[in-house]
């Protein structure tokens, strides 16, 4: 296999869009996002449920498809490879063996049944050609790896005898076993407790650069992204609304909502009673949806144009907002 | 400032079969004083859902003191008890499944008037629609229709203003933000701040994300399996942590500011020890970097290292 087409991009996402048809009509959990992913790095993407972030992941790598009943559109192509067109099987050698995946919740993410070091070298087993010794042995040297004590013991037990932190140790032993170019870790840490939280993060991160992976990490928590993600997405109501590189959206939001979660936060540096900068009311149904930016009815920069017409994600130097009256403009409110 | 509550050296513990137990709350003693926000600290398994149930008697401890308004709860049983409750509520952390899915929004409001013998329906449509819009809804909007029409953060509306209808002294809120989205959860907050001053409230407030206890918070109490660690006022907790627990916890919190450098949490590896079985001595000591022999040979008590700060630790990190 080789690496990435020189100079393009590991992963690129174009038009990605996907329905779900309700006896409300058709629910447009995503629509129309783009973007590329350069080998190497971690994108972060952000947004509240219903935000479509997961959903989006989920569509790209076949997880979300037509027998879901979902409608499922766009352009995916990894490492110049068209993913779209590709069949239930062809997808169930890719996943594990050039992407690797960790969901939030390892109990229901690991097989129950399975002892871990088989779990582990079962990937090995299908992608690597090795024999039963071979996944086995390499089994133990990938829970060294990702900091589970007593090896060789752990490979021979069940999921349900670890705990939620080790569990996750385990999926990510599995995600990361046959070295894939892109890993996908969705929400991973929300089950888990704050300092095991840290633990997971720090893993993460050390296994995506030690081995130059490209990560898409999808997290609701703004924190979690401000450390760990070179450039973030923010998602709102099925769109991309904002695209930065992490220090940017932080920095400096050009997008209202973006800027809006943001100081919805509490601080730690804020003294205690800071009231907070709540955003009123809530996201909309997506599928009633109106014409115009769906954030405008929360928004409190919007204008006559944003009730009208739907702002397209713009490009300017390098990072993307989709607004009309955007911050840091004298058409908004000042950065 | 006078205890509106007072938990003195609470267990709580539950048969987990084989005649084994969890030893879910152990010997803690607390007091909530009057008109204050106490900020409960903790990461699952450190028994603050437990210590908040104990105190409500859901169910009664195994051992302990918990008074409350001049009264010992653990004494008391049935109708005496039901006498006290509308004093002292209780929100959840999930909101829509602690809303009956059948009931109507004002039946769910209404509910405890119901219970608390208040017979004229005259009088409890006043008092529903008064709490009601207390709390941001629209009596004449929300009042037939049923929990799965609204969202997270409208049925957790709900839920406060059932908690509030009978005008109750001191709430206790457990985890009441935790299932809410970013945008929804400051309203939350800002609707408990409001409450608190409009109504004289005490509140309970349990939860394990630090920013959102600080930004409520008078006092703050820390729990690690099963014991308090540490108490204090929430500027000198977030200022100078006294336990070493208190200082993982701040490092380990996701700070949203890139240009923060990750905190050093200290710990030393390894997971949270099961509270099936704890350690010996202080429960901390398997991830503590300070921890000595005499750690695992004594548990620490809680003690008052300077005015208003306890801590439950043989080295703490100040004074």
């Amino acid at each position: 296999m080789s690496g990435a087409v020189s100079g393009g991009p590991l992963l690129s996402v174009r038009d990605a869009r996907v329905g779900f048809g309700t006896v409300r009509g058709l629910l447009r959990a995503v629509d129309g996002v783009s973007f590329d992913l350069q080998a190497g790095r971690t994108l972060g993407i952000v947004g509240e449920s219903g935000s479509g972030k997961s959903v989006l992941v989920r569509s790209l790598i076949g997880l979300v498809g037509t027998g879901s009943g979902a409608i499922v559109g766009g352009e995916v192509r990894l490492d110049g490879q068209d993913l779209r067109g590709l069949s239930a099987a062809s997808f169930r050698h890719l996943l594990g063996r050039d992407i690797g995946i960790v969901f939030q919740d390892p109990m229901t993410s690991l097989n129950p049944v399975m002892k871990i070091g088989r779990q582990i070298g079962e990937g090995l087993r299908l992608n690597r050609g090795l024999d039963s010794a071979a996944a086995a042995r390499r089994a133990v040297e990938l829970l060294v790896e990702v900091g589970i004590p007593e090896p060789e013991r752990r490979a021979s037990q069940y999921p349900h005898e670890l705990s939620g932190g080790m569990r996750q140790r385990v999926a990510i032993a599995i995600a990361i076993a046959c070295e894939p170019k892109l890993l996908i870790a969705d929400e991973p840490t929300t089950a888990l407790d704050v300092t095991v939280q840290r633990q997971i993060l720090d893993l993460l991160q050390r296994e995506q650069r030690e081995r130059g992976m490209a990560m898409i990490l999808i997290t609701h928590d703004l924190g979690v992204a401000a450390g760990r993600a070179d450039d973030i997405m923010v998602m709102y109501a099925g769109r991309a609304v904002e695209m930065a590189t992490t220090r940017e959206i932080f920095r400096g939001p050009r997008m209202p909502y973006t800027e809006a979660l943001l100081r919805s936060l509490p601080r730690l540096t804020d003294p205690t009673h800071t009231r907070l900068s709540a955003i009123p009311g809530r996201p909309p149904d997506l599928a009633r949806r109106g014409t115009g930016c769906s954030f405008a009815p929360r928004c409190t920069y919007r204008s006559g144009r944003c009730e009208a017409e739907e702002p397209v994600l713009s490009r300017e130097g390098g990072r993307g907002f989709a607004c009309f009256n955007p911050l840091g403009t004298s058409g908004g409110a000042g950065a | 400032m006078s205890d509106l509550l007072r938990m003195t050296d609470l267990n709580v513990e539950y048969p987990v079969g084989g005649g084994r137990h969890v030893h879910a709350v152990s010997d803690v003693t607390l007091a909530v004083r009057k008109g204050e926000t106490l900020g409960l600290v903790g990461e699952s398994g450190s028994g603050k859902s437990s210590l908040a149930r104990a105190l409500l008697q859901l169910p009664p401890p195994k051992a302990g003191s918990v008074l409350f308004d001049g009264n010992e709860l653990t004494q008391m049983r049935g109708e005496a008890l039901r006498a006290v409750r509308p004093r002292l509520q209780m929100i959840f952390q999930d909101p829509i499944a602690s809303l009956n899915p059948r009931r109507r929004v004002a039946e769910i409001v209404a509910e405890p008037l119901v219970v608390s013998g208040v017979r004229d329906p005259a009088e409890r449509t006043r008092r529903v629609r008064a709490v009601m819009e207390a709390v941001g809804l629209d009596p004449d909007v929300v009042w037939t229709r049923r929990p799965h029409e609204f969202s997270g953060g409208q049925c957790q509306r709900i839920a406060i203003a059932r908690a509030l209808v009978l005008e109750p002294k001191l709430i206790v809120c457990d985890e009441p933000v935790s299932a809410l989205d970013v945008s929804i959860r400051a309203q939350i907050l800002n609707l408990l701040e409001d409450m608190k001053a409009r109504f004289g409230l005490t509140l309970l407030f349990i939860a394990h994300d630090l920013a959102v206890v600080k930004s409520v918070s008078d006092r703050v109490a820390v729990m690690y399996l099963g014991r308090l660690c540490e108490v204090a006022d929430s500027a000198s907790l977030f200022a100078t942590p006294a336990h070493p627990y208190t200082a993982a916890l701040m490092a380990a919190i996701p700070v949203p500011d890139p240009d923060i450098p990750l905190g050093d949490t200290k710990l030393r590896p390894g997971d949270p020890p099961s509270p099936l079985d704890p350690p010996s001595g202080c429960r901390f000591r398997t991830r503590c970097p300070h921890a000595e022999a005499r750690c695992a040979a004594e548990v620490p008590p809680l003690r008052e290292i300077a005015a208003g700060r306890e801590v439950a630790c043989h080295f703490p990190l100040i004074g």
